[in-house]
């Protein structure tokens, strides 16, 4: 797949870090904001694509970038099963128990254990979109040649 | 609040229509974009942000992937003859059974939902049972300020573990799918 | 009770477009339509008139919040359509590799 013109590309550039930050902070603020891990996992996912149309694609590298994207999903899902299970070991025999403190309501740091939850689900969505589209990229460039 | 809603929802099935009979795939797509878009002004005014965000950025990955599938292929509906068959089958006496028999499946199926909510409460008079608990007692039981997402990882983290494992599990049916070059 | 016809008549446009329509492509907008209709159903059920987002605040006394329970399984639902949706566009760009067409009624070799 062939990239597109210079303006595009640098505009692309420019605009992709923000997005990306925006993502984070989507997700950070979860608990306090509307947003949380899918929201923000989406947005992320975004940010990535965007950079790929833009840029054009080379097969090599592609094949390389999806299997790291693959095996980023698979051990966010992990993380997020260990977490969940954590609690069964620590004291109460409760899947999914929230066993850290919960603050006062409204601080960036509070809520126990549901921020941690928010990053992992929004790795693993980001991860996994990304891995669908660049799929149907590596895809493209098969049948093409 | 009732009327703008309808209005929105009235432009939605126009739109949606128009995607199902558009002579090109581009512009079906494109129409299909002025649902989700629809979709997204609704769940604004019910006052659910979350939703909002959420969809309007999974419409924009959705729409991607679909152009990028079309642009592939044929853009064009499947026959030009199709406009000749049309006419033909108006003329000939069985399109009026077929329209018929549409007519009255459409209006068994919505008395039958019109009979379905008669015990529901109108729109906008909503009782809180199950949710009382988690409106009340939610947000000091979890600490979390917005209540979704207390919900979503809190008290109903099975769900949320079963939707990631189904994200998995398409991912990894998309890449087997698509794969052409075996493993050596 | 107008909106709610309103919104089970979405649904049955997407299962006319289902129903009729003979390209792949077509038939998967009918099902997104379908899936849409749903979505809003379930959001619209647990309005309250004048009530905000379920958000708590300490500044705003009394509030009347909008049930959240339907609010958070349709984020879920929103999330594994998009993958469902993913999933049967690979199959839909496999048939065009395999039989350079999206009509359904070319596809017959899996007659049996």
């Amino acid at each position: 797949m062939k990239g597109m013109s210079s303006i595009v590309k640098k505009t692309t550039q420019l605009l992709s870090g923000m997005i990306f930050l925006y993502g984070i902070y989507i997700i950070t603020h979860g608990h306090l904001t509307p947003g949380g891990g899918f929201a923000g996992g989406t947005i992320i996912a975004a940010s990535l694509i965007i950079l790929v149309l833009a840029f054009g694609s080379d097969e090599l590298t592609m094949v390389k970038r999806k299997e790291g994207s693959s095996v980023t999903e698979s051990l966010a899902i992990l993380a997020f099963l260990l977490f969940a299970s954590l609690a069964l070991i620590i004291g109460t025999n409760i899947f999914f128990h929230n066993y850290l403190p919960e603050g006062i309501i409204g601080n960036l740091i509070s809520a126990g254990v549901i921020p941690l939850y928010n990053i992992l689900v929004g790795i693993e969505v980001a991860a996994a979109l990304f891995t669908i589209i660049l799929a149907f990229i590596i895809y493209k460039e098969e049948i093409s040649k | 609040m009732e009327i703008i809603l309808s209005i929105v929802l009235i432009f939605m099935i126009i739109g949606a229509l128009f995607a199902l009979h558009a002579r090109d795939l581009l512009s079906a797509l494109i129409s299909c974009g002025i649902v989700g878009y629809g979709l997204v002004i609704c769940f604004l005014l019910l006052k659910a942000p979350d939703l909002a965000i959420v969809q309007i950025v999974v419409e924009t990955i959705t729409l991607i992937i679909m152009i990028a599938v079309v642009l592939d292929s044929t853009r064009h509906e499947l026959k030009k003859t199709a406009i000749e068959r049309k006419w033909k089958s108006l003329i000939n006496s069985k399109a009026l059974v077929n329209v018929l028999i549409t007519v009255i499946i459409g209006i068994v199926l919505l008395y039958s939902f019109r009979l379905a909510i008669t015990h529901l409460n109108p729109f906008g008079e909503h009782t809180l049972r199950m949710s009382e608990a988690y409106l009340y007692g939610g947000a000091d039981k979890t600490g979390s300020a917005n209540l979704v997402t207390g919900i979503l990882f809190d008290f109903r983290g099975y769900d949320t573990f079963g939707e990631a494992t189904i994200l998995f599990t398409a991912a990894i049916g998309v890449l087997t799918v698509l794969r052409i070059k075996g493993r050596k | 009770m107008t909106l709610f016809i309103l919104c089970f008549v979405l649904f049955l446009v997407g299962l006319y477009g289902v129903l009729t329509r003979k390209n792949i492509i077509k038939i998967f907008i009918g099902l997104s339509f379908m899936e849409f209709s749903t979505f809003l159903f379930l959001v619209l059920i647990g309005y309250i008139e004048g009530g905000i987002a379920p958000i708590i605040s300490k500044n705003i006394t009394n509030p009347v919040y909008v049930d959240p329970l339907p609010q958070a399984m349709v984020l879920t639902a929103i999330v594994i359509a998009l993958a469902a949706n993913s999933m049967l566009l690979a199959i839909a760009i496999k048939i065009y590799k395999k039989y350079g067409t999206f009509d359904i009624r070319k596809i017959s070799n899996l007659k049996g």
